[in-house]
């Protein structure tokens, strides 16, 4: 750490009330500042009272506790355009990301959230590890909630494999990262989150006061449902902010059940284009074929793909988006994915910064893990 | 030994009667069986039910090839303090029980066990799917019941020429009904919570499809079928059907699909996993009313021991299957709205007569019938502690569940095998 780079970070923080038994040897060289007593940085609102040790379904959150989320990501935001946007918040808090199934950049987006936050990040992997090696999935979270961490991310291609960590953790807390077919709650915070941004920022009306940040929203989410953590867990979230949502496919890759959803069905892209706000384009797998969900590729794309014949139907300012990684002529047209209406590197950008205050959220606060 | 103060219940009838039993046999039953010889072990019955002892068509005891999960001799203690004097063991076991010489092995394990351990065999050769096992030579050591239970028959001429061939030899031939292509990668029910949780499901129909198929072939072939662990309403009113229309069809159902629904699967815990797998509350319902009607013969347990690393893993990659050997009869006692003789019928004299057992099981408690019997206390309160439990396995679903009826005595050929809730060997 270079002397700019030291005064600017001594100058960003938060405060961490009652933190146990930290020394931190980062602190050398600065004199006898007191490392529990930096100060505070104006731009980083206190940390809420907290509320939630895991962060496992949208669910855990409600609908003010979104919003409050969104309202802290605005703050990191602001962190993540400095020219070092890096913040002491989390100093001495270790983050372990634990990916049971490969996903790049989900990982690095946390891994970016927490070192800009200056937690130490342990990465798990799970092809180099005891796990390749028969160790079962309770003795690896055992052996490294005994190395004395503070939050795991958790990726896992089973459904509610968080869930059951989480049971076996005492301290740590635990971050769904993706679980299956189930639930990726940061990303459905990210989803929110550049909605609102994209649609202040290109003049879209603006929620009055007291109402939700997607009231009123008509979005359209495209594609294989049924497979898709993204749309769980972005159902969840945009009914949650009021915005009314619309679930497009064929009716093979629309779960087997929408009973307590609070969504319309249609199978007819073409008269619900012209409606949207937004229309959020899920990726298609390949192997969806083989299970007969579907004809062909092209027989998807004919129907359900945002063509840029499509595209050019949907009404001005209305933002195309996607959890990426896309299949351009799939779902979505590659000119299509490159229109000043797609927001998909925004979703990117905003995603780590989202992920910097879900780690706030749960650890800045400084109280005691274990006792909480 | 003398069984002192209860009120025997059978298939006869109810009368406070006490029982005198000597060497292994029922010497007397009555009000005043008179004074006994000095160091007459006396089991007292005051305020229980003095009933033949309970068998269950489908019991998992895991030997040979999954001693960690269960042993015949922990299973059958298990039984035994459930109130069992029989259990049939299903034969998917490692090698499979699909000849004589596994079939003597079991058998043979089960000699000195705390219940009469039976064995129901394969019906097809390494429970595959394709080739007939040698049924006949399994009958021919007293095997009744023939399964690839763990899975269902799916060729359909292969079942019919199954069920012909038995019907020659007197044996029952019970399906696991669940099409396998319909239920492919499936973990849980297909439905509500289902698609909430993002587990992929099995449709009630994968059960339903094989019930229909399996009751045209008894019909086709005159040959005798069984139903296992039906689950599902459309089920139960096609078993209905059937037996309205004079089939000998026979049909079990098991405690968790009377007591419990796909929505415990919220939890992730693969605890709740279990094949087939937990219903709807409106399936919970049928099952209940068809137990109430009559449509059903038994309740079995399905008491599938699985070890704790078997349990301990993603739900998708957990073993299906629950212990239930322990708490069966007081999940019934304390679930279902039916007076105890019906529910012994469906756990005691009926699955008898299903397994070819009544010569020993479940007949009347009458001189001269073998001392297999249980004493059950109908208002006993008490909560299921997983490791209070006698099987080697913990599985159980119902963790801290309060139930009322608890079998406080069970005798095995006039042994005491159980005491006051305690196994004695």
């Amino acid at each position: 750490m270079n002397a700019r780079e030291d005064a600017a970070v001594a100058s960003l923080h938060t405060p961490r009330p009652a933190a146990q038994g930290s020394s931190d040897d980062e602190d050398r060289g600065r004199g006898a500042r007191d490392p529990e007593d930096l100060g505070t940085d104006p731009a980083i609102p206190p940390p809420p009272a907290r509320s939630h040790r895991h962060l496992l379904s949208i669910d855990d959150l409600g609908p003010d506790g979104i919003e409050e989320l969104l309202h802290l990501t605005d703050s990191f935001v602001e962190v993540c355009a400095r020219p070092i946007p890096k913040v002491p918040a989390l100093r001495g808090k270790t983050v372990v990301s634990l990916f049971f199934e490969d996903s790049t950049r989900t990982r690095l987006s946390f891994e970016t959230a927490a070192k800009r936050l200056s937690a130490d990040v342990m990465t798990f992997s799970v092809s180099s590890s005891s796990v390749k090696k028969g160790e079962s999935l309770r003795d690896t979270v055992e052996t490294i909630e005994a190395m004395g961490i503070h939050a795991v991310v958790v990726r896992h291609s089973g459904s509610g494999v968080p869930w059951q960590i989480a049971g076996w953790l005492h301290g740590p807390s635990v971050i769904n990262g993706g679980d299956g077919w189930h639930e990726h709650p940061t990303q459905a915070l990210l989803d929110c989150y550049t909605v609102r941004r994209e649609r202040a920022a290109r003049g879209g009306l603006l929620p009055g006061r007291g109402q939700r940040s997607l009231e009123g929203l008509r979005i359209a989410v495209v594609g294989d449902i049924r497979h898709s953590r993204v749309a769980r867990s972005d159902v969840l979230a945009f009914t949650a902010l009021g915005a009314h949502v619309t679930l497009i496919g064929p009716p093979t890759l629309m779960p087997p059940s929408l009973a307590g959803w609070p969504v319309e069905v249609s199978h007819d892209i073409d008269s619900v284009l012209p409606k949207l706000d937004v229309i959020y384009l899920l990726r298609l797998q390949r192997e969806r074929m083989q299970e007969a969900l579907l004809p062909s590729l092209r027989e998807y794309t004919a129907t359900y793909g945002l063509t840029r014949a499509r595209a050019r139907r949907l009404p001005e300012g209305a933002l195309i988006m996607h959890p990426g990684p896309v299949n351009r002529g799939v779902e979505i047209a590659a000119e299509v994915a490159d229109l000043p209406s797609s927001v998909i590197t925004h979703q990117v950008t905003n995603g780590v910064a989202v992920r910097m205050a879900v780690l706030y959220l749960l650890l800045g606060s400084g109280v005691d893990l274990a006792a909480a | 030994m003398v069984i002192r103060g209860g009120t025997v219940v059978d298939a006869t009838g109810s009368r406070p009667a006490d029982v005198l039993i000597q060497d292994g046999v029922i010497s007397t039953v009555g009000s005043k069986v008179g004074s006994v010889p000095a160091g007459t072990v006396v089991l007292d019955a005051g305020g229980c039910i003095v009933a033949p002892g309970l068998v269950d068509l489908h019991t998992h005891l895991r030997e040979p090839g999954r001693e960690e999960a269960e042993t015949v001799e922990s299973g059958a203690r298990a039984a035994a303090l459930g109130g069992y004097t029989a259990v049939v063991a299903m034969p998917n076991t490692e090698p499979a029980i699909d000849s004589a010489a596994v079939v003597r092995q079991v058998l043979e394990l089960g000699r000195g066990a705390c219940c009469d351990v039976r064995v129901a065999g394969a019906i097809t050769l390494g429970r595959e799917g394709r080739l007939l096992a040698p049924i006949a030579e399994m009958a021919a050591l007293g095997v009744r019941i023939f399964t690839d239970d763990g899975a269902g028959v799916q060729d359909a001429r292969l079942m019919r020429r199954a069920l012909e061939y038995g019907s020659a030899l007197g044996v029952v031939l019970a399906q696991h009904c669940e099409d396998a292509s319909l239920a492919a990668g499936s973990h849980m029910h297909e439905g509500e919570w289902s698609s909430r949780l993002g587990i992929p499901g099995q449709p009630a129909e994968a059960e339903e499809l094989m019930v229909s198929r399996d009751l045209a072939l008894a019909r086709l072939t005159g040959g005798r079928l069984h139903l296992l662990h039906l689950s599902t309403a459309g089920s139960l009113a096609m078993v209905k059907g059937a037996k309205a229309s004079g089939l000998p069809v026979t049909a079990e159902v098991v405690p968790h699909h009377f007591t419990l629904t796909d929505a415990a699967v919220a939890s992730f815990d693969p605890v709740f996993k279990v094949n087939p797998p937990l219903r709807t509350a409106d399936d919970v319902a049928a099952v209940k009313a068809a137990l109430a009607e009559g449509v059903i013969d038994a309740i079995a347990t399905d008491h599938a021991p699985h070890a704790q690393e078997d349990k301990e893993v993603p739900f998708y990659q957990a073993a299906p299957g629950m212990i239930g050997l322990e708490t069966a009869l007081a999940l019934a006692l304390t679930e279902l709205e039916l007076p105890i003789e019906r529910i012994l019928a469906l756990a005691s004299w009926q699955p008898a007569a299903i397994a070819g057992l009544t010569a020993e099981h479940g007949g009347p408690v009458a001189a001269g019938r073998p001392a297999n019997l249980c004493v059950i206390d109908p208002t006993a309160k008490w909560v299921v502690d997983p490791a209070a439990l006698a099987s080697r396995s913990r599985n159980t679903p119902y963790a801290g569940r309060a139930l009322v009826g608890r079998v406080r005595h069970t005798v095995l050929r006039g042994e005491p095998v159980v005491i006051d809730c305690e196994a004695q060997r």
